[in-house]
């Protein structure tokens, strides 16, 4: 381990970095901030707060409403970040979605094929349309976000939803996908990287086995987009998820991926203002994607300082930031590797993973975990992290879980592990 | 850690060991499960009351989760146990004024005895619900065998 303790990203990425977060620079419990719960949501750099600050400031107006000079500027600054975003996952304009966030883009599929199932949005949404025996696949160690709107989809349409089992560690290999996705299978949704072991899926692999039977693949992606460079048409994903507020952005606004031919025939699943080409008082006919899933007001300055965050880590670099990661993760690994009775969800050391790691103290709860790194300034999430059946799986309740970023020091993380050999003395629960 | 000390005080981790109560109890007159959906701490709750039904004759509950909620669970056995069912009810309300008090003013150490060492837990918010799981369990509990009696 070569970092530089005290400067961001042992040189891969600029040492100022740090002072473009505001937020970074703040105490907590009379210690510098140490910020490690970027996985539950990012802080954001001055560049975004102030593009946000600028747009409502110059160029708000009412996005596709009107035909004014200010609706040709707000619409414009609209479009023009759907277009950044686009090119930054390797996608079409019309394949970016706006949506509230990753959850309402995950639902809006799976109420779509509630829809088609249903009858509506024609021949063209068969191929959303599920009947009894079809089957839904996800994996065991899903956020709930990626597997609740399932359950109520198989509930409404009497397909059936398996799942992928995970091992002991929570992770899961490309033979135990293959032995539950067969010809009846009709959706696969899992999560590109798991938000609680840090394991990376096999993804094209995975989109590979699910095509050879006709299904479709729909990928989480809100613990790799904003992590790692990412072209969603390489990977050979229908549809993709992910969320603002992990990337650097604002909350309100996330962001649905999806082949362009597939989104022009899903039904959309909340109708309303702008979606429409022609409406009478009996029917109405929908535009083309993306259009036709943004019903109503759009959260368009948050889509604009989105595009700025996409900008910014543009300007830093995927391959860079996906490097600098893979040494906190490792880093992280080593912290928590050296402390003997802390049981290590995830990959084993050594093996890749997300610059993340949930760990399970024994004879400590979580939450006391988290109250006492909370004390010394260290900033961590503790619970089941959405994903409940993951933990019971793992026979645990809860986890606590530290994840980097972009503006994370390798300082931050020692201090972390250092704190974290402390807790079971403090707590009473052996050495 | 002096920071912590307000909030784990010796008390409340001797208690968090010590789980006075922890064991299912046989023929309870009610039984109530609580849990806290956000951390997924859960305890179940049962009460036994004399032949008047006048008083807590035995409390026994399971649980999982966090120090503060298990030790909470163990002080309100310690203190409910052998008493009336109108002092338990001012104990909860007691109890739970204190919770609400985001660390003001001064704790009813007469009424509560033990039990004020949580008072420095009602500073953290975030932690409230942790230290009420059990006592509303017990409200629950006491709600059921009395309009059962009545």
């Amino acid at each position: 381990m070569t970092l530089d303790p005290t400067a961001t990203l042992g040189g891969r990425l600029p040492a100022t970095l740090r002072d473009q977060f505001p937020y970074l620079a703040q105490e907590l419990n009379g210690h510098p901030l140490a910020y490690l719960d970027s996985a539950a949501t990012a802080q954001r750099p001055t560049a975004v707060l102030d593009a946000e600050r600028a747009y409502l400031e110059r160029s708000n107006a009412a996005v596709h409403r009107g035909a004014s000079t200010l609706v040709g500027t707000s619409t414009g600054a609209f479009e023009e970040a759907r277009a950044t975003v686009a090119a930054f996952v390797g996608a079409g304009d019309r394949e970016i979605v706006w949506t509230e966030n990753a959850t309402d883009a995950i639902n809006l599929v799976a109420l779509g094929m509630a829809d088609a199932s249903a009858g509506l949005g024609g021949s063209e949404a068969d191929v959303f349309a599920l009947r009894p025996g079809d089957e839904i696949v996800v994996t065991e160690a899903e956020h709930h976000a990626n597997l609740i709107p399932w359950q109520r989809l198989a509930a409404k349409t009497g397909a059936t939803l398996r799942w992928i089992p995970v091992g002991d560690d929570g992770t899961w290999g490309i033979d135990d996908a293959a032995s539950v996705i067969g010809d009846r299978t009709r959706v696969v949704a899992f999560a590109h990287v798991s938000n609680v072991t840090g394991f990376a899926a096999p993804v094209a692999d995975v989109a590979e086995i699910a095509h050879r039977h006709g299904a479709l693949v729909v990928l989480d992606a809100c613990q790799s987009v904003p992590h790692r460079p990412i072209d969603f048409g390489a990977l050979g994903v229908d549809f993709a998820a992910f969320s603002a507020h992990k990337m650097l952005g604002p909350t309100g606004i996330g962001v649905l991926y999806g082949r362009e031919q597939l989104l022009d025939a899903l039904p959309p699943a909340r109708t309303g203002g702008s979606t429409i080409t022609t409406v009478t008082m009996e029917r109405a006919e929908f535009l083309p994607s993306p259009h036709r899933f943004e019903a109503g007001t759009q959260p368009v300055s948050q889509a604009v300082a989105l595009g700025e965050a996409v900008r910014f880590l543009d300007g830093l670099g995927m391959g860079g930031v996906h490097a600098h990661e893979a040494e906190l993760a490792e880093l992280l690994v080593d912290e928590v590797a050296r402390i003997p009775g802390i049981r290590l969800v995830g990959p084993p050391p050594g093996a890749p993973r997300a610059a993340l790691a949930s760990v399970d103290v024994p004879g400590v709860h979580a939450h006391d975990v988290g109250q006492f790194l909370d004390a010394q300034g260290i900033a961590v999430r503790v619970g089941h992290h959405c994903a409940q059946p993951l933990h019971r799986r793992l026979g645990l309740r809860a986890t606590t879980r530290a994840s980097a970023y972009v503006y994370t020091t390798a300082d931050e993380i020692r201090r972390y592990g250092a704190a974290l050999a402390e807790v079971r003395g403090f707590f009473g629960a052996g050495a | 850690m002096s920071d912590l000390s307000g909030l784990y005080q010796e008390l409340i981790l001797d208690h968090s060991r010590r789980r006075v109560g922890d064991g299912e109890l046989a023929d309870p007159h009610a039984s109530h499960h609580e849990l806290n959906p956000t951390c997924g701490d859960e305890i179940t709750l049962a009460i036994r009351l004399d032949e008047s039904g006048s008083t807590i004759e035995r409390i026994g509950w399971t649980g999982d989760g966090c120090s503060i909620s298990m030790a909470s669970a163990s002080a309100l056995t310690e203190l409910a146990t052998g008493a009336e069912v109108e002092q338990v009810r001012r104990l909860v309300d007691a109890f739970r004024t204190m919770m609400r008090s985001k660390g003001a003013g001064e704790a009813d150490e007469e009424l509560l005895g033990d039990a004020v060492a949580f008072h420095g837990v009602s500073k953290y918010v975030m932690r409230v619900k942790c230290a009420m799981l059990a006592w509303v369990a017990l409200e629950a509990c006491v709600a059921s065998a009395t309009a059962r009696d009545a």
